[in-house]
């Protein structure tokens, strides 16, 4: 009786449950949505809007400048927008878009990215 | 009981309502855009889409501008849509990729007039674009334009004034002519609202910001140049 419960526990679950957790999408995929508008296809800074930017978007290819940036600093630029970390306005908040869990991912793969750790 | 009855029933008529309108369109709209709310809010649903959509047009759009548009289609995203399918590597920076990006079907003029009126039938529900959320405050279109360009940075991935701006996002060069005042209001405010995973950032902004923002689209009607 009890595994019959568990299972229907467990069927009802899968039911309720989205088709793609949030968990499941690819990080890089959320990188090529939302990322390379501006960071570009590259994640070099070249992205198809660059032309029409008085700044230009971090290049997150390069080890120097990604190093010298900790993860809970790239956190907050993503979450919270450029302004947070004293950084251009053009980086918009994509705290209301995003999971935290997807930007912890986004952190993570910066670093693969930039094949460089803090 | 009988509150839940009549809402039960309002809500029915809402669909059949809409349902009813997005059959009047060919079908062949419903290929590329959403007619009805989509039941799937996934990433993955955007991954997939082909073109924006319309299920809220009837609260989106001006009818005028759709009977035009219909019959000589211009892109109204640079970049294409979804940009991260059309663009590609370039010399300095990415770059559309005309062959990636499809042209819309040009329509004749009584078939345009009918699929604009299919298509005004689709409103958003009353609380997605609320009637009157844009006060009309004309004045404060020139700290709009500040916003616009500098202060919210929306010219990052739009083209606005004198057509200078991003191109990931649609162009507002004519927003005036196409866009209802308040859909553009109620949208930048939210557009996750209306699209869960739109890749336009909900900014914080204040309604001040809004109101000011809106009172600068509205009057652009440049059209494509």
């Amino acid at each position: 009786m009890k595994t019959q419960m568990s299972a229907v526990l467990a069927g009802l679950a899968l039911l309720l449950a989205p088709s793609t957790s949030q968990a499941d999408q690819s990080i890089e995929q959320v990188y090529e949505v939302y990322c390379v508008q501006c960071h570009g296809l590259q994640r070099n800074g070249t992205g198809v809007n660059v032309p029409a930017l008085s700044v230009k978007p971090r290049d997150h290819t390069d080890a120097k400048s990604m190093s010298d940036t900790p993860d809970d600093e790239l956190f907050k630029a993503i979450k919270e927008g450029g302004l947070a970390v004293n950084k251009s306005v053009l980086m918009p908040t994509w705290g209301h878009v995003l999971s935290e869990d997807q930007i912890k991912g986004l952190v993570k793969y910066l670093r693969q990215v930039c094949k460089c750790g803090k | 009981m009988k509150g839940l009855l009549l809402a039960v029933a309002g809500l029915t008529a809402a669909l059949l309502g809409s349902a009813s309108a997005a059959d009047k369109l060919d079908p062949s709209c419903s290929g590329c855009h959403a007619l009805a709310k989509p039941a799937d809010t996934s990433l993955d649903r955007l991954l997939t889409r082909k073109g924006p959509d319309l299920w809220y047009a009837g609260s989106k759009f001006k009818k005028e501008w759709l009977v035009a548009w219909l019959q000589d289609p211009k892109p109204i995203r640079p970049a294409g849509y979804p940009y991260f399918k059309t663009v590609k590597k370039g010399d300095k920076n990415d770059v559309p990729d005309p062959s990636k990006i499809a042209a819309h079907p040009k329509l004749k003029k009584a078939d345009a007039e009918a699929a604009a009126e299919a298509l005004m039938a689709l409103k958003a529900p009353a609380d997605l674009v609320p009637a009157g959320i844009f006060k009309g405050d004309m004045k404060g279109a020139r700290m709009g334009s500040l916003a616009f360009v500098k202060f919210r940075g929306c010219v990052a991935c739009h083209q606005g004034d004198k057509g200078e701006g991003g191109l990931s996002g649609p162009r507002l060069t004519d927003a005036g002519v196409r866009l209802q005042a308040d859909f553009i209001a109620a949208y930048t405010a939210d557009p996750q609202r209306f699209d869960p995973h739109i890749w336009m950032p909900t900014s914080n902004l204040k309604d001040q910001d809004i109101q000011r923002l809106t009172a600068f689209l509205v009057q652009l009607s440049q059209g494509d140049k």
